[in-house]
């Protein structure tokens, strides 16, 4: 029985695979329409995310299968005191396989080491998400048809947006790629990362105008500065609008770059961006399903 | 000079860092221990200048070598059998630890769930660098669990 904690528990021939199943799924969906029939998905969704949830949601549905759960700590047993660990043991009754967001880090990985059941670590605080990242790389790979020899620019809030760093320790396993980190001072990548980048002698650059660097990118990745890591509500204010993404400064993009953005997006991209061709960020969504559907296959051993 | 008679059977740990010998004797937890312990601080050295020595009494099984290696992989370790060195124990960094360090984290599982182990790993030997395992958050000096 595996679990998926962090997008590096699998090798990068196991996520070729899981791609590969992803874009089967893309193009022959009848195929897998009944495939998780009989199965039940647990959903413990400990904070609120509508997207990540429904996704998961959609991708159990679209198997076949059924979906419980819950959406917030308060209509949950945490609200009475119950600890991950029991909460696990008893949802391993009730399902075959849970995806588990949590606002408190390395929670989801507790529940891995107690359940009867595979977990997906759905989101934990401000440290993994790891079928964010397995949406971004199967986007890459599926719009672009590989996962090496790019330059990636990540612009927004480096320091705690979990996506871009998981996105950045996934990506270092693939051959010339070069990191563009565009932020505020503030908002600048951690110091591990940037440590790690040069001992495995990978090319970076940090930037404060995502103006300056637009036309060397093959692949732009946008951030939301998010309220919720913040405990400070002035530097949030201060910071929100930093980077905001407009036809100008598209205009002087390649023209085969992508625009990928996690969502939910509030005011980083100008909603004009989205009719550009190069704006991936909704289909980025589409592909989150298909990832997650061959995610739930393959921890079931139903692949 | 001060003298501390020989011990017959147990482990002489020497080369502690001057004035750690207490911290040393709290996270080896010698205070559960019935068997005669020596606490020798400061020492004269003529590698350190000054350091501090402890002399216990027991069987070496009972030293956890994990968390000595851990807080200061620079001591010896003189095992002693019939009042003389048998062995010299070379320390290595442990993989892995198990409540000798706490999660200083607030945002990491192990803040509210109950009696989860506080586990850190070896991330980085050279550095020395150890991270939690559940949210990796870095070890800090002041992270070490008082017993």
């Amino acid at each position: 029985m595996r679990n998926l904690m962090s997008p590096l528990d699998f090798t990068t021939e196991e996520l070729d695979r899981l791609f590969d199943l992803a874009n089967d799924i893309e193009h022959n969906p009848g195929k897998y329409a009944h495939a998780c029939e009989g199965k039940i998905l647990a959903t413990c969704f400990y904070e609120p995310s509508t997207r990540t949830r429904l996704s998961f949601e959609s991708a159990m549905t679209r198997l076949g299968g059924r979906v419980i759960g819950f959406s917030d700590a308060a209509s949950s047993s945490a609200a009475k005191g119950e600890s991950v660990s029991d909460t696990i043991r008893v949802i391993s009754c009730y399902a075959d396989i849970c995806a588990m967001r949590h606002p408190k880090e390395g929670a989801p990985m507790v529940a891995g080491e107690k359940s009867l059941i595979p977990v997906i670590n759905a989101g934990d605080g401000g440290h993994q998400h790891p079928t964010q990242t397995l949406t971004d790389l199967l986007t890459i790979r599926s719009m672009k048809g590989r996962l090496n020899g790019f330059t990636i620019g990540l612009c927004g809030d480096l320091k705690f947006g979990r996506t871009v760093h998981s996105l950045i320790n996934a990506l270092v396993r693939y051959q010339d790629i070069k990191f563009i980190f565009i932020s505020p001072e503030e908002l600048k990548v951690p110091d591990y990362i940037t440590d790690m980048l040069r001992e495995k002698n990978i090319a970076y650059e940090e930037v404060i105008r995502l103006e300056d660097v637009m036309p060397k990118l093959d692949l732009l990745y946008m951030t939301r500065v998010q309220k919720e890591r913040f405990f400070n509500e002035e530097d949030y204010i201060r910071l929100k609008d930093f980077y905001i993404l407009n036809m100008d400064k598209l205009a002087l993009a390649k023209e085969d770059m992508l625009v990928l953005h996690p969502l939910p997006r509030v005011n980083e991209i100008s909603v004009e961006v989205d009719d550009d061709p190069r704006a991936a960020y909704f289909k980025q969504a589409q592909y989150g399903v298909f990832v997650r559907m061959a995610l739930i296959l393959t921890l079931l051993e139903l692949a | 000079m001060l003298n501390v008679g020989k011990i017959e059977e147990g482990f002489v740990l020497d080369h502690i860092k001057a004035g750690k010998s207490l911290d040393i004797y709290e996270h080896l937890q010698l205070d559960k221990l019935d068997c005669t312990v020596a606490i020798i601080k400061n020492a004269k050295s003529n590698k350190m200048e000054k350091k501090d020595i402890l002399k216990v009494e027991c069987d070496i099984n009972l030293l956890d070598l994990d968390v000595l290696a851990f807080i200061d992989h620079n001591i010896t370790v003189n095992v002693i059998k019939n009042g003389e060195i048998v062995e010299k124990k070379d320390l290595v960094l442990p993989k892995q630890i198990k409540n000798v360090i706490k999660c200083h984290n607030p945002r990491c599982i192990t803040s509210i769930e109950q009696e989860l182990p506080h586990i850190f790993y070896l991330a980085d030997s050279e550095k020395e660098v150890y991270r939690c395992k559940y949210c990796e958050e870095k070890y800090t000096e002041s992270a070490l669990v008082k017993h």
